[in-house]
């Protein structure tokens, strides 16, 4: 598929077949008595990779992580980090770092004393201690913060801390836990570009738990959507989006309309769909479905056009009733009613501050969309 | 909210102020009593507080009140504090639920039964009752209230926080006196200081378990009363009052502007 690539343009390392992975998740399988929480899941990582594990609370992503940074162990398959296997290597001896969803900076110590934590572990002379702690609070902007003790911090300093910490040592991978997950709308957009420039400038790996499916889709280099301790999809947020694998996927990153139906007939590089009540759609991607088989045609709100007069031009044009108008400012809802009853949602941006076809409720209309708008959906 | 002050509260008020100071407030005059008769006024005097310090049996029973005291709240804490990190940590292990109703049983066992139980021990060990024996019983006591307010503070431990050492490098046994330590350490404190003060004031268990030459100071006023009240005793007992209360204040106080700054500070950060 075309153009549907990383937004760092030079940087596809999971497309080059000699790239050696950095992480990598063998069969892994994670049980707490009864209940599997990761099931026999592969996945791997490169290095420099901003990788987002996105999923609905409880689906495993933070037991994954929770297992590459030491703090659970598998029952089943291997975790290598750089070729190493790390079974059996508890939290302290691992090269990785992780900033957690609460924090959990130390209460009893200073912004600073807290920073050098980690490299006092390791023995560093304090010099140099001093040095580095000098640069990372610069780096989060906290230079005048140094002596403060969390308490006297506000959220989002209380965030810059822990990520200071987490980065003080120079870790090959970081582990990011929900990391804007308490911060508010406003700042959390801020913090995203800062955790993507830190990633650049610094040349980490990092692996970011998120429930946030924009904060994925700002962020991460790719994405691994996981549901139910399985991975559904990995693929960079464009694939995701506009290439997803499942209707699993599809319904969970963005919205989406579907309609259930059956291949028609295939054609030269498309299908036709009948998707009942006399509503067929034409479409250029249907990949290998072949004729006969049950398929759901999935397409994003934003490609479907909504007019009052059916559009000459259109290969799929559908007739309808103005269900629901929702006016966003920068766009507009429409919700329309088919007439077999389906509710199609589309979405108009308003690049002008006049429309000139203007729509109301109860209103008959037409949704209408080009044949390489959707995508055929199997599974 | 009715801030006023109508007949009813103010009786009410006296009433049970009245009810729970009244006896403290007696002794306290009648240790400044010139009179030998500890119920009739004689006169303002400080002269029992002179004569209780040449006391000598008095002394010495201060001294291993405040031996045992010390001893024993220490090893107390020390054990209470083990208890409390096996109970809210390792909460898999076999016979737990067993093992907690034992730690804390003694808390409603009537004294007299552990005082009895341990006077039977120690005869049975062939244990020389003493000054080692009081302080065992004392330890026994005193343990299970210091888990009770260690594990309480354990229960609202971020656990994330030992990850986050651990993490960074730290080993288990450098988290632990590092930071699982200092930051429940306030828990420990209070707990040990409970621990003394019970030590101080028990006098049932101290005569099950103690010996000749361990006699404790509420032992030694207690037998002494037996031969009638003295004002000396008043004055020991004053003294003792004073003692606890000033510590009472000063552990209030200090929590209170601990708070306060606290609550200032979070304000100055929410600002900015």
């Amino acid at each position: 598929m075309k153009s549907l690539g990383s937004i760092r343009r030079d940087f596809a390392p999971w497309n080059d077949p000699n790239a050696k992975p950095y992480i990598q998740f063998d069969n892994v399988t994670k049980k707490f008595g009864d209940f599997t929480a990761v099931n026999n899941l592969s996945l791997t990582i490169f290095e420099r990779e901003f990788f987002a594990l996105l999923g609905a609370s409880g689906c495993g992503k933070s037991t994954l992580l929770r297992m590459l940074a030491g703090f659970e162990e598998p029952t089943a398959g291997r975790i290598l980090l750089d070729g190493q296997d790390m079974r059996g290597i508890p939290p302290y001896r691992r090269p990785v770092n992780m900033m957690f969803q609460s924090y959990a900076l130390f209460p009893h110590m200073t912004v600073e004393n807290n920073i050098a934590f980690g490299l006092k572990q390791d023995g560093m002379p304090k010099p140099e201690i001093a040095s580095r702690v000098a640069e990372m609070l610069k780096l989060v902007k906290l230079e005048q913060f140094a002596k403060r003790k969390p308490h006297q911090l506000s959220g989002g300093q209380r965030q810059r801390v822990a990520l200071a910490r987490s980065v003080a040592k120079r870790p090959k991978v970081l582990l990011l836990d929900e990391p804007l997950g308490a911060l508010d709308k406003k700042l959390r957009e801020e913090t995203q570009f800062e955790l993507m420039d830190l990633q650049q400038n610094l040349g980490l790996t990092f692996v970011v738990v998120t429930h946030d499916q924009e904060e994925a889709m700002t962020m991460a280099d790719r994405i691994a959507i996981i549901d139910k301790g399985e991975v559904m999809q990995v693929a960079t947020p464009a694939e995701v989006y506009e290439a997803p694998g499942s209707r699993f996927v599809a319904g969970f990153v963005g919205n989406v309309n579907m309609f259930e139906g059956k291949i028609a007939r295939g054609e030269a590089g498309g299908a036709s769909i009948d998707a009942g009540n006399g509503i067929t759609i034409r479409t250029d991607n249907a990949g290998t479905a072949g004729a006969g088989t049950a398929v759901t045609f999935a397409i994003r709100p934003e490609k479907i056009k909504v007019s009052s007069k059916k559009p000459a031009e259109a290969v799929n044009a559908i007739e309808g009733e103005v269900y629901d108008i929702a006016y966003l400012g920068d766009m507009t809802v429409y919700h329309v009613r088919l007439d077999d009853g389906q509710v199609v949602r589309a979405s108009t941006m308003n690049a002008a501050r006049i429309t000139e076809d203007p729509l109301s409720w109860n209103d008959r209309a037409w949704v209408s969309f080009r044949p390489d708008a959707g995508v055929v959906l199997t599974r | 909210m009715n801030t006023t002050w109508s007949r009813f509260n103010i009786t009410s008020i006296v009433l049970g102020f009245a009810f729970l100071y009244l006896p403290i407030v007696l002794l306290i005059v009648f240790s400044f009593n010139e009179s030998k008769l500890v119920t009739v006024w004689g006169g303002f005097s400080t002269k029992w507080y002179v004569s209780l310090f040449h006391n000598q049996g008095l002394m010495d029973a201060t001294w291993v009140t405040a031996r045992v005291g010390l001893i024993s709240a220490t090893v107390a804490t020390v054990l209470g504090t083990l208890a409390a990190l096996t109970l809210t940590r390792y909460t898999r292990f076999k016979g737990r639920v067993l093992f907690s109703g034992m730690v804390f049983a003694p808390l409603v066992m009537p004294e007299v039964i552990t005082g009895l139980s341990l006077l039977l021990l120690f005869v049975a060990v062939g244990l020389d009752r003493g000054f080692l024996t009081v302080t065992l019983a004392h330890i026994t006591l005193t343990m299970c209230f210091v888990a009770v307010v260690v594990q309480s503070r354990l229960i609202t431990f971020d656990r994330s926080l030992e990850e986050a050492a651990m993490d960074l490098g730290a080993t288990p046994v450098k988290t632990f006196f590092q930071i699982t330590l200092p930051v429940i350490m306030p828990a420990i404190v209070s707990g040990w200081m409970l621990a003394f003060t019970l030590s101080l004031d028990d006098l049932v268990i101290a005569s099950f378990t103690s010996g000749p030459g361990a006699t404790t100071l509420p032992m030694k006023i207690y037998s002494q009363v037996r031969l009638g009240v003295t004002p000396e005793i008043n004055a020991a007992c004053t003294i003792l009052i004073a003692v606890v209360a000033i510590g009472v204040i000063i552990a209030s106080l200090a929590n209170k502007r601990r708070e306060v700054q606290r609550q200032l500070d979070e304000r100055a950060a929410q600002r900015g």
